[in-house]
């Protein structure tokens, strides 16, 4: 269980923090020219941190943990499947789900939100260093604006979407193991598929829960635009 | 402690004599519409040593992998011990297959994990031993398969062919089952390390009261080991009529039987199966 948690998050954590640091700076490239076409240049952390938290964070980590550890698991439970150390594991009085699937659900489900916080952390600071080092953005006003871009419903939707997300890519990635075809080719067949899968249902489920989550939101705040 | 683990021995001598411990009725295993077994009726009685021979695609692991219900039957029954594995519910199914020990064609060992934890890991999922005596009845299990003390360290990745079968075998005597399947033990040893293999088996007959289940294609392992040979012939070459089973009898008289496809089976000959093979090339 330790060994799948250690896994899952302590190895995932360089990569997330990695693509969202790049992440948040590429989005101070692409922000950049039309604020300050406007004037508006102060006010980049606005739509920097807000994408991040709502959206590319969740997001972002779920594909990172679908391809790092999804394909990966889908791979070893590929493998198992097909030397028999599924069958052993059955011939010997154990329950495969319980003894392989469990500890990978919780590791993915319990693991998520953090390494979702910390796409979102890296991101933000990835962000703000372009914009005030590189861009030259003053960092006074720069983080005034972007203290008034994020509320704190914004991370608390991403960080609940991810937990379905993480959901998603253990059952999936397990699915895809457990059904693996013979040999070589059916154990990559199974860890592209884990990972081609779980990106479609993450978005599809991200379109659904974005939907349901302002519809709860609006429902408490009506007359609130902030969220938008 | 022991006298848990003895269960099956204890069991053993509480039976009804002569009651098959394994039967199979009108079993039959189909893989897309396809069937694999058909109509299959076999009785194994305890202690025996049955040998399931017959030419690859003939259903042999299936049969195998059906007796403990890993493959479920898509008709017909398995018994074990009197009681319809069909029938029974999952908690029951899993302490019965606690009952078997499983030798796969490949030894099927946990890659994650050593040597030792392969072997404890049956005793370990049990909870029933001490830590102490789980070490103690590792080792002595890998000296029963003549394997060295340091080899217990060692993962599987780095196990030749022959020892990882014999440490599946340590693994699957663990919990001194009652029945042991070996999957094609000797498949892919050189035949040095076959005959240990063999040794091995007949060693842990004279040594446990086991029933042994053991599918093969090594006419020397079924000669030497079994007392009782069974022959499966691929159903898609026979007919609705045919018996699946084309022979049931004591090794001997392989060489002997009426059928001559047993008798080419033995003798290894290929026969009309190259024109066959030729025929459906050109068809």
């Amino acid at each position: 269980m330790l060994s799948t948690f250690y896994q899952v998050g302590a190895l995932s954590l360089p990569v997330i923090a990695l693509t969202g640091t790049f992440i948040g700076m590429v989005l101070a490239v692409q922000s950049y020219v039309q604020f300050h076409a406007i004037g508006l240049d102060s006010h980049l952390g606005v739509v920097i941190n807000s994408t991040l938290v709502k959206e590319l964070g969740p997001v972002l980590a779920a594909t990172m943990l679908a391809g790092r550890v999804g394909g990966a698991m889908a791979a070893v439970l590929g493998t198992m499947r097909v030397t028999e150390q599924i069958d052993a594991l059955t011939a010997m009085g154990s329950d495969p789900i319980h003894y392989l699937v469990v500890p990978r659900f919780l590791a993915c489900i319990l693991l998520i939100p953090a390494l979702t916080v910390m796409a979102d952390f890296m991101g933000i600071i990835g962000g703000y260093c372009y914009s005030v080092i590189i861009l030259g953005i003053d960092h006074a006003a720069y983080l005034l604006h972007s203290r008034d871009g994020v509320a704190v419903f914004d991370l608390f939707s991403g960080v609940f979407k991810s937990i379905f997300f993480g959901a998603i890519i253990a059952v999936v990635s397990c699915y895809q193991g457990f059904n693996c075809e013979p040999g070589a080719e059916g154990v990559g067949k199974a860890a592209t598929s884990a990972f081609v899968y779980s990106f479609v249902l993450i978005l599809a489920v991200d379109l659904f829960l974005t939907i349901v989550l302002n519809s709860v939101y609006y429902s408490f705040f009506p007359n609130d635009s902030s969220f938008l | 402690m022991t006298q848990e683990l003895d269960s099956g021995a204890e069991s053993l001598s509480s039976r009804i004599p002569d009651q098959p411990l394994i039967q199979t009725r009108e079993l039959t295993v189909a893989f897309h519409h396809q069937d694999v077994l058909k109509d299959v009726s076999v009785s194994i009685k305890r202690g025996q040593t049955v040998a399931v021979i017959g030419e690859s695609g003939c259903g042999k692991t299936v049969f195998m992998k059906s007796l403990v219900g890993l493959i479920k039957p898509t008709t017909g029954d398995v018994l074990f011990d009197g009681r319809s594995l069909q029938d029974i519910q999952f908690g029951e199914l899993t302490e019965t297959r606690r009952r078997f020990g499983f030798v796969f064609q490949n030894a099927a060992l946990f890659d994650s994990m050593s040597v030792f934890d392969n072997i404890a890991f049956p005793l370990v999922q049990q909870a029933i031993v001490s830590t102490e005596e789980i070490r103690e009845r590792v080792l002595q299990h890998l000296a029963e398969v003549g394997l060295p003390m340091e080899v217990a360290h060692r993962q599987p990745a780095q196990l030749s062919g022959g020892m990882r079968k014999r440490v599946g075998l340590a693994r699957a005597l663990i919990l001194r089952p009652e029945v042991v399947v070996y999957d094609e033990p000797t498949t892919g040893l050189d035949p040095i390390m076959s005959d240990v293999i063999n040794e091995l088996m007949l060693d842990t007959r004279r040594r446990y009261p086991v029933t042994s289940i053991i599918v093969t294609h090594d006419m020397r392992t079924a000669r030497k080991v079994a007392d009782r040979v069974l022959m499966f012939y691929p159903r898609s070459r026979l007919t609705p009529e045919d018996n699946q089973v084309i022979y049931d009898g004591p090794p001997s008289e392989l060489e002997h039987a009426e059928d001559r496809r047993v008798r080419q089976f033995v003798h290894g000959e290929a026969g009309e199966r190259m024109n066959e093979l030729l025929q459906a090339i050109n068809e």
